[in-house]
């Protein structure tokens, strides 16, 4: 098992009285998304995840940390995003809440009962129209109000790309500061679900890096679903959020039930460590933390191909949380620490994410890279349904990857 | 979601028959269509039904046609029609001429459409919200943009308040005289239109009292973003007036390759929205079609579509010679016999209301505010070079353009004295570029 250094033990009581309880079952089962030390368990971990600011119903009292009396409640992500969206509607009457089904509740039950509690003039389904969708929000944040509009699946988000990046991202600068539709949230399934073949597992957030106006936000739990979604609603410019949607229903936090938002534009350091800088988003956050376990106590079978020597090493296990705009900070000042990278998506590798990233930690860090960055992402295929074990990046791709960065 | 009855009578008819037929016979579960046992295909253009007629008030030379009704318009209000009318063109001119001269980069004008404009103007609301293609200046003129607050947007210079020189000429937009800022992608401001006119059904102040008003040429209703937009606005109920300028070309698509049917009015009807076809040229019938078309926008709350029927006499821009599509002869006649500016003052005329010393008295005028407003923009400064980089975010500005600003500044400090082309391009900026530079 490996240890947690002394900061992240600070940082992540849960994280360490979870690894210390549960021992991994015989025959050393990876972590899974069910038994994630990254989830916060208990009310206390939930209370305390770190950069979470409080947004009481008193807009003018300064924003508090405090903790006591506050609750918490165990949330799935989609419960989790639909809490943020009720949130966002019961204090901001102008908001709206529109897409393809969304008004029974939602394909993914993230819009359950809203229609009913805010009326079908502020839940709506639209025609079947993605372009339409976002042009939609557009006109209606053009307008000051507050548009949070569902596209049902981020593979079907493409139609509304001119409008995302012609219109949307270009607005503020184009007007000179004269209109704006920072009203607008695009909220969208992401990422692989086991079966979603083509079509239901695609993550397009490399697509919209380069569309500068825009956020782009993909949360990796409920806790994180909840405060980056209305961090996002209440932002001054557009956001696309992406919901990891196999996440849904798997992962489960006690959530704070209270109004609460954490900020775009930061990573998160989930674990801590010296040797090496492993950076994701979204689901494979979960892929990481089974390729870290697997690292340091692999099992039997296993055991042959995991160099002993490198099992006691220290990964540092970064969220990137938010895309555009990322937080270089963060990430530079880890890797001039680690001396390496490993940078995973399930996005394809050529001019993915991790490219970006790779090209300006270069620039930054050159002189303290020990090794090469390497990317572990899904192949420059489309997402083939019976193939997708072999096409997502695995725990033991990354960890494979981890090792021969780290005996580099 | 609240849907608003249907008010067209025809309509009306249509359903209440065959929701007789449809509960007797429960046929086709989500349709009330009526079952008959001919088999019929129908086509609106060459089945046996007639074309949609064009709504005309005023014939060629500015006579009331036969059972036509004037719109409510008097002397003061016809005069301020014919010189916004005039001023169109009278910009026109010396902004395509200055283009041409290589001032201003680029150009486009709306001669031929002059009536199309100025009626729909005439007909909105000053506060109703306006989405524009980019043919529709003349809707911000009505509404009293100024000739410098043209001139400023088309130079690009420190008072452009329309977007800070970032822009090519002639996308303006203004907050105050609520019209949107207009971009070059067509029809996105379709859908977007719809959202505005939910948000004003949304807004206590303006329910029931302002519209989305939305402008687009028959070339852009191809764009799939009219579907989704006309779709939107009719079934999210929204009080969205959409007005297709048909004027026959798209660049140099002529509209016989634009579509094989019956022009955009027939579409309408597929939306399930109120409809009507009007003459372009004939500023009085767009008013009176206009005027009608907002009240049923807003007594319906839902979107109702004006095809205004007219003809490019221009160019498409300064970028484009239509001669090489089209015969000079064809537009010539055009500019003779269907002119709307002739034809609305020959009705001015008519009424008493207009003659030529007047003509003459508005053209010189017209044309000196113009000539000073352009002679004083051509010496004003761009604004500060350093706004390339603001306005991306709201908000604090993202890491990634403070670098990008500080590189550029980096740059011009090393360069910017030396390098001809960057030297004589700040001495065009306000402050010389040197704002960068703290």
């Amino acid at each position: 098992m490996f240890s947690l250094p002394f900061k992240a033990s600070r940082r992540f009581p849960s994280l360490i009285c979870r690894s210390n309880s549960t021992a991994p079952p015989a025959g050393g089962h990876l972590p899974s998304i069910a038994t994630s030390t990254i989830l916060r368990s208990t009310r206390e971990a939930a209370l305390r995840t770190p950069w979470l600011r409080w947004l009481d119903d008193n807009a003018s009292s300064p924003s508090t940390v405090i903790v006591g009396g506050r609750e918490t409640r165990k949330m799935n992500t989609y419960q989790a995003v639909r809490d943020a969206m009720s949130i966002a509607l019961a204090k901001d009457d102008s908001a709206v809440v529109f897409g393809e089904d969304v008004a029974f509740g939602g394909v993914f039950r993230c819009t359950m009962g809203l229609a009913e509690e805010f009326g079908r003039e502020r839940v709506f389904n639209t025609p079947l129209t993605e372009q339409g969708i976002v042009g939609f929000g557009v006109g209606f944040a053009l307008m000051g109000h507050t548009a949070i509009a569902e596209i049902q699946f981020a593979d079907y988000i493409f139609p509304a790309f001119d409008q995302l990046v012609n219109e949307a991202a270009k607005i503020r600068y184009r007007s000179g500061g004269t209109f704006n539709v920072g009203g607008l949230t695009i909220r969208t399934p992401t990422m692989s679900v086991g079966h979603g073949g083509l079509y239901h597992s695609q993550s397009p957030e490399g697509f919209f890096m380069g569309a500068s106006g825009l956020k782009v936000v993909i949360p990796r739990s409920p806790i994180q679903a909840k405060g980056l979604l209305l961090g996002s609603i209440r932002d001054p410019n557009p956001v696309i959020f992406m919901e990891p949607k196999v996440l849904y229903r798997s992962a489960v936090e006690q959530v704070p039930i209270d109004d609460y938002e954490l900020p775009l534009g930061r990573a998160e350091i989930l674990v801590s460590g010296t040797d090496l800088t492993l950076l994701t988003w979204g689901t494979p956050v979960y892929h990481c933390e089974a390729a870290l376990h697997m690292l340091s106590s692999p099992e039997a079978a296993l055991q042959p191909h995991i160099t002993a020597s490198l099992r006691s090493a220290k990964v540092e296990l970064i969220d990137l949380r938010s895309i555009l705009p990322w937080d270089v900070e963060t990430i530079a000042e880890s890797v001039n620490r680690t001396g390496r990278l490993v940078i995973v998506h399930e996005a394809g590798m050529t001019a993915g994410v991790g490219a970006e990233i790779s090209a300006e930690i270069q620039k930054r860090c050159f002189l303290k890279l020990d090794a090469p960055i390497k990317r572990v992402t899904g192949w420059d295929t489309p997402v083939a349904l019976q193939y997708e074990k072999f096409h997502i990046p695995d725990a033991i791709r990354i960890v494979d990857a981890v090792m021969e960065t780290l005996s580099y | 979601m609240i849907r608003t009855f249907i008010t067209a009578p025809h309509r009306a008819h249509t359903r209440s028959f065959s929701t007789t037929i449809s509960r007797r016979q429960q046929i086709l579960p989500k349709s009330n269509s009526p079952i008959v046992s001919k088999l019929e295909f129908f086509n609106s253009v060459t089945g046996s039904s007639s074309l949609i007629p064009t709504y005309r008030v005023l014939d060629g030379v500015g006579n009331l046609i036969h059972g036509a009704e004037l719109p409510q318009i008097d002397k003061a209000f016809a005069h301020r029609l014919y010189e916004n009318m005039q001023l169109l063109p009278t910009l026109d001119t010396v902004l395509y001429n200055v283009q041409r001269q290589g001032k201003i980069s680029f150009y486009m004008t709306a001669y031929g459409e002059e009536a199309t404009i100025i009626g729909s103007a005439a007909a909105l609301e000053m506060d109703d919200e306006v989405l524009g293609q980019y043919r529709e200046m003349g809707v911000l003129l009505w509404r009293g943009f100024t000739i410098d607050d043209v001139m400023a947007q088309c130079f690009g210079n420190e008072e452009d308040g329309s977007g800070k020189g970032r822009q090519m000429p002639v996308h303006f937009g203004s907050p105050k005289h609520h019209f949107h800022t207009i971009s070059s992608p067509l029809a996105t401001q379709i859908p977007q239109a719809a959202g505005v006119g939910y948000a004003l059904k949304r807004t206590p102040d303006r329910r029931s009292r302002s519209i989305a008003a939305c402008f687009f040429g028959e070339g852009a209703a191809s764009e799939g973003d009219f579907h989704a937009g006309l779709m939107l606005a009719s079934t999210i109920p929204s009080p969205t007036l959409y007005i297709a300028r048909n004027n026959g070309f798209a660049i140099s698509t002529p509209s016989t390759e634009q579509y094989n049917g019956d022009g955009i009015a027939s579409r309408g009807p597929g939306y399930g929205i109120d409809t009507v076809r009007v003459d372009g040229n004939d500023v009085l019938a767009v008013l009176s079609a206009i005027r009608e078309a907002r009240r049923r926008c807003l007594e319906q709350g839902r979107a109702v579509l004006v095809e205004a029927m007219s003809y490019r006499v221009s160019h498409h821009s300064t970028s484009d010679d239509s001669f090489a599509y089209r015969p000079r002869t064809e537009v010539e006649d055009h500019k003779k016999v269907d002119n709307p500016i002739t034809r609305f003052r020959l009705f001015m005329e008519s009424q008493g209301w207009w003659n030529a010393d007047a003509e003459i008295e508005l053209k010189a005028r017209l044309k000196e505010d113009v000539m000073k407003a352009f002679k004083r923009a051509e010496t004003l400064k761009r604004a500060e070079l350093s706004e390339l980089f603001t306005d991306v975010y709201g908000g604090e500005q993202p890491w990634h353009l403070k670098e990008q600003r500080a590189e550029l500044a980096r740059l011009l400090r090393k360069y910017g004295s030396d390098y001809e082309p960057w030297r004589k391009e700040l001495a065009k900026f306000k402050n010389n570029g040197r704002d960068l530079l703290d």
